[in-house]
């Protein structure tokens, strides 16, 4: 058997991973991805409480997480490309400017 | 034992994943090993009994979002990122942070070890009539608001997507759809 703080653990990687990647990275697509890592993190640990008590309703919320994400790639992805027509950059240090 | 060989297994290919999308500079190099990281995700679910969970997150996740991210890539082109000053004060700062707050919430879970509620191998309580019957009975009116979520999030990313120059010539424009069609077509090459 696999104690639960195994996976909270393997969840809490992923998620602090996706934390770095926030900080770190300059490209505003992959900023983008590390939100998804930290969504997909918070996953793992929602199933894994569903299983320690054999509750669907974890699973479920998993589904809604799903949906929010992917209306949040449709949105954000859309904005990016918005950026991109008018600064011709995806550098987030460039983009410091409200306003044209 | 061999459900702990196979955790291990698919989690060292799920953090390996997580730590080449911040190694990797090229955006699309990231997208590939976040694909990765999601595909031993979903082989995590199916350990812990979910197997509605698993096919979707491939089917969703793996598939549909990952693809969205790799048209937008290739769409815009991206190239490497270059560091500035700015990325280096956030590394200097953000990390010795993020590692901090990790080592508190490793120590605080470890320190409490629970054994999972018996989820054998191949023990798949997860089935899709159960999570229907859920979704549809207890769970309805989240999932039409959902349902009304997406709707919103297709028009916000059609309006978003769409050049805003032709927007405000379809609207004050009376022209004849012969010459709204040439708009459309000298917008593409722009």
């Amino acid at each position: 058997m696999v104690p639960l703080s195994y996976y909270l653990v393997l969840s809490g990687i992923l998620f602090v991973c996706g934390v770095l990647g926030f900080l770190i990275k300059r490209n505003i697509i992959t900023i983008f991805m590390s939100i998804e890592l930290m969504l997909n993190g918070v996953n793992l640990s929602f199933v894994a409480f569903a299983a320690q008590w054999h509750d669907l309703r974890g699973q479920v919320f998993v589904f809604f997480v799903m949906v929010v994400a992917a209306a949040e790639a449709a949105v954000g992805l859309a904005i990016i490309i918005a950026v991109y027509r008018t600064r011709e950059t995806l550098n987030v240090d460039q983009v410091n400017l409200l306003k044209l | 034992m061999l459900h702990l060989i196979l955790f291990l297994f698919f989690g060292a290919i799920c953090v390996a994943g997580a730590v080449n999308l911040l190694v990797q500079s090229h955006p699309i190099n990231s997208a590939l090993s976040l694909i990765v990281v999601m595909a031993s995700l979903a082989a995590e679910y199916l350990l812990l009994g979910a197997e509605f969970v698993a096919a979707v997150q491939v089917i969703v996740y793996a598939g549909a979002i990952m693809v969205l991210f790799l048209i937008t890539i290739m769409l815009l082109n991206a190239g490497k990122e270059e560091h500035t000053k700015g990325s280096r004060v956030a590394t200097l700062i953000g990390v010795p942070g993020v590692a901090i707050g990790a080592v508190l919430v490793a120590w605080t879970l470890v320190g409490r070890l629970s054994t999972t509620h018996s989820v054998s191998i191949g023990a798949l309580w997860g089935a899709p009539n159960d999570i229907a019957r859920l979704l549809f009975r207890d769970f309805l009116l989240p999932f039409e608001v959902t349902s009304v979520l997406i709707l919103i999030a297709i028009m916000g990313a059609v309006v978003l997507a769409s050049r805003p120059e032709a927007i405000a010539r379809r609207h004050h424009s009376t022209a004849p759809p012969q010459e709204s069609r040439e708009l459309v077509a000298t917008g593409k090459d722009h």
